[in-house]
């Protein structure tokens, strides 16, 4: 009886981390095939880390209020983006630029967000699917305001910026002014490497304001919400306007993740850099260990390693074991939109099962 | 008069009334912007036959209670090994395109029963992970076309001599063996795509026809009432999955026609999105996230080719700037936002 019992445990334990296992194996296999050095995959992850953590961390919060994984987080992306236009625009440069673009994007992010909740409201138990196509919607007209507005109704004045018919963003935008200049405020060099500090300090102060909000009346209420909205109905929590704005809140930090992400990569592809930010964020948060309804910090690390290991040596291994670096790359976009069909699927198998378990639990002993 | 109009505009539904006033007014507009009206309805039709079939294929799942097959890419999947395997088998005409055919749905039936038996185990859930599914099944592919050992010249790339190539053209294999079959002309400007047209038409009376029988109708069960199917004694499992063969098939069919017309085979990252166009085609047709009829599909499939058709030229004489793709963008996603928030509303 005991025997069987641990036999069950380590089985769940097992199928319950069955997707950060497998990577963990898949990269055992993939590195010293790609033959990069540790030294070089350490500075690798200690750079990605800090890039992208503050994406993946803005998902926790709709999860915590049990609506799903918030694709809508290219809606933030977007606004982050609207204010790092702007700013460069206007040559503002350096902490100061970065901290201005936060401020222009944090309203429209806010406003966008509110939409987000809006829709989602009327769209209970297909949050995801809405979400995802909200996301492209709101991609048109993004693209909209951008392609046709800017340069036309908003006034923006270096050429540079403007496509050469005379309104409209370039395709590509060059951040030099605000490259690095979170990253690297606080110099600290370990032998060879160079650690942004800064950005690990936003990140662990972002990491204790989701464990305090946690604790918060507003988190858990929405803790509540997300097991049973019915139940928390009945108990007066108002539970259209706490998923709102768990929704608010995660569009702006998703922008405030997206401003963070593109000061370090220095460049900003115009039309096509949020769509990403959504998917890799998703696919990280996913590979960490996390499921549709149940998150942690550690699953947001854990994923971010995980995936943009797996992500930096992929075409490498690819090139090494096949002789084409493409397949590599194919295989890598073929992992990550995988992962969120698995997960997803998992998830969604795990959840009917129980519904049927419990449903088997009333009828008593006798089957 | 008034009562009849509003009863009209209560059953078609505001968003297809204003929809296809959009539409009428750039038809109205066309000829004074220098554009020809017997072009763009040309276009607009070979459009409508183009995409017919692949917009018909979300019935089923809709009718079953599966909702919008997200996954189309991966009936799409097998239409494209149908195509590259006919072509690599160098059978020309019209039995090249039968060859491809037949390739592709028995593929199809492979993997929609594979994809059925998926969908079986996340009720509910369904949306999401048919749209991963399909985007993952895609990125499979490309690295399957990669590898794959094809060899017909006209189909591998020219340095390395091994992979497909991104674009293959079907011209000398079965390129419009459906269109121009009875096709006829009126004026210079006018084409008119009889056996494509006869070809969807086909299509829709055998689904129509599907849905006339036991399995359609158990399956009409599944999708308005599985409890009550379930007491029936109608296995709600397999006609779920049946549904979903059936998409997958005529997804299948549906690119063969697709390519047949357009001329080219897009393999690699092109099927991606396919299904995106053709949700939004049968949601702009009337359909819902669990209904839809035939007369959606057509009625839809036209209103929404007819403004892509229309847009970029009427739009940009008008406006001196390429919006189309932007209109696209918003119209189709906004459609299909539109009827996901639907249901709840009508439920309260």
């Amino acid at each position: 009886m005991k025997d069987a019992n641990v036999k069950e445990k380590i089985q769940r334990l097992l199928i319950s981390n069955a997707v950060p296992i497998i990577f963990v194996l898949l990269s055992a296999v993939a590195i010293p095939l790609s033959g990069f050095t540790p030294q070089y995959l350490i500075q690798e992850m200690m750079t990605r880390v800090a890039r992208n953590s503050f994406l993946v961390l803005s998902l926790l919060i709709p999860i915590l209020a049990g609506m799903g994984l918030n694709f809508g987080m290219v809606l933030g992306a977007m606004a982050g983006q609207i204010g790092l236009i702007l700013i460069s625009d206007w040559s503002v440069s350096g902490l100061p630029g970065m901290l201005l673009a936060a401020l222009i994007a944090t309203p429209i992010a806010v406003f966008l967000g509110w939409i987000c909740g809006t829709v989602l409201n009327r769209a209970k138990g297909r949050e995801m699917v809405t979400s995802y196509i909200l996301g492209f919607f709101i991609n048109g007209l993004y693209q909209l305001a951008v392609l046709y507005g800017m340069g036309k109704l908003i006034p923006i004045r270096k050429a540079e910026l403007v496509l050469s018919r005379g309104y409209g963003i370039r395709n590509a935008i060059n951040l030099q002014g605000i490259r690095h200049c979170l990253d690297d405020l606080i110099p600290l060099k370990i032998g060879d490497m160079s650690v942004p500090l800064a950005t690990y300090l936003v990140i662990a102060a972002f990491c204790l304001f989701i464990l305090w909000f946690q604790r918060t009346k507003l988190g858990q209420d929405m803790r509540a919400i997300g097991q049973d909205m019915a139940v928390a109905d009945s108990a007066g929590i108002p539970v259209e306007r706490t998923r709102i704005i768990a929704i608010i809140i995660s569009t702006v930090l998703a922008c405030y993740g997206q401003i963070i992400f593109l000061q370090n990569i220095g460049t900003m592809n115009t039309y096509n850099s949020h769509d990403q930010a959504g998917m890799f964020a998703i696919a990280a948060l996913l590979i960490g260990g996390a499921t549709v309804a149940r998150a942690t910090i550690g699953n947001v690390f854990l994923g971010v390693v995980l995936f943009h290991l797996m992500f930096v040596v992929s075409p490498m291994a690819g090139k090494q074991l096949i002789g084409q670096a493409q397949l590599g790359e194919y295989f890598r976009v073929f992992v990550s939109y995988g992962i969120i069909a698995i997960s997803l699927a998992l998830h969604a198998w795990k959840r009917q099962k129980d519904r049927e378990r419990a449903r088997r639990s009333l009828r008593g002993q006798a089957a | 008069m008034n009562d009849k109009l509003r009863s009209f505009i209560e059953a078609a539904g505001w968003p297809r009334v204003i929809i296809g006033l959009f539409l009428l007014s750039l038809f109205v507009a066309a000829p004074f912007v220098g554009v020809r009206v017997d072009t763009s309805l040309s276009d607009t039709l070979v459009r409508v036959g183009m995409n017919g079939v692949m917009v018909l294929a979300l019935v089923p799942m809709v009718q079953s209670g599966c909702g919008l097959n997200f996954g189309l890419p991966l009936g799409i999947i097998a239409g494209l090994v149908g195509a590259v395997t006919s072509i690599e088998m160098d059978v020309r005409g019209l039995p090249g395109f039968l060859v491809a055919m037949a390739i592709a749905i028995a593929l199809a039936v492979v993997l929609g029963y594979a994809y059925g038996l998926l969908l079986n185990r996340v009720k509910g859930d369904e949306m999401m992970i048919a749209t991963y599914v399909g985007f993952s099944s895609v990125a499979l592919m490309c690295m399957a076309w990669l590898l794959l050992p094809y060899k017909s010249p006209n189909m591998i790339w020219g340095y390395g001599g091994s992979g497909l190539r991104t674009t293959i053209s079907v011209q000398g294999y079965w390129l419009k063996v459906l269109s121009d079959f009875m096709s006829f002309n009126v004026g210079p400007y006018f084409y008119f795509p009889t056996g494509m047209f006869l070809f969807f038409a086909l299509m829709c009376f055998l689904m129509w026809a599907f849905f006339k029988t036991k399995t359609g109708t158990a399956m009409t069960a599944v999708g308005s009432n599985p409890e009550f199917a379930r007491a029936c004694g109608i296995d709600v499992d397999r006609m779920r999955i049946v549904s979903v063969v059936l998409s997958t098939v005529f997804g299948a069919i549906g690119i063969l026609v697709y390519q047949q017309s357009f001329g080219f085979i897009q393999l690699y990252m092109g099927p991606f999105y396919m299904a995106f166009p053709a949700v939004a085609a049968i949601l702009l047709g009337g359909a819902s996230v669990n209904k839809a009829s035939l007369l959606n599909v057509i009625v839809g499939t036209f209103l929404f080719q007819g403004i892509l058709t229309m847009t970029p030229s009427v739009i940009n004489s008008i406006m001196q700037t390429d919006m189309s793709e932007v209109i696209r963008i918003i119209v189709s996603n906004g459609m299909i936002l539109y009827a996901l928030t639907r249901k709840v509303q009508v439920k309260r």
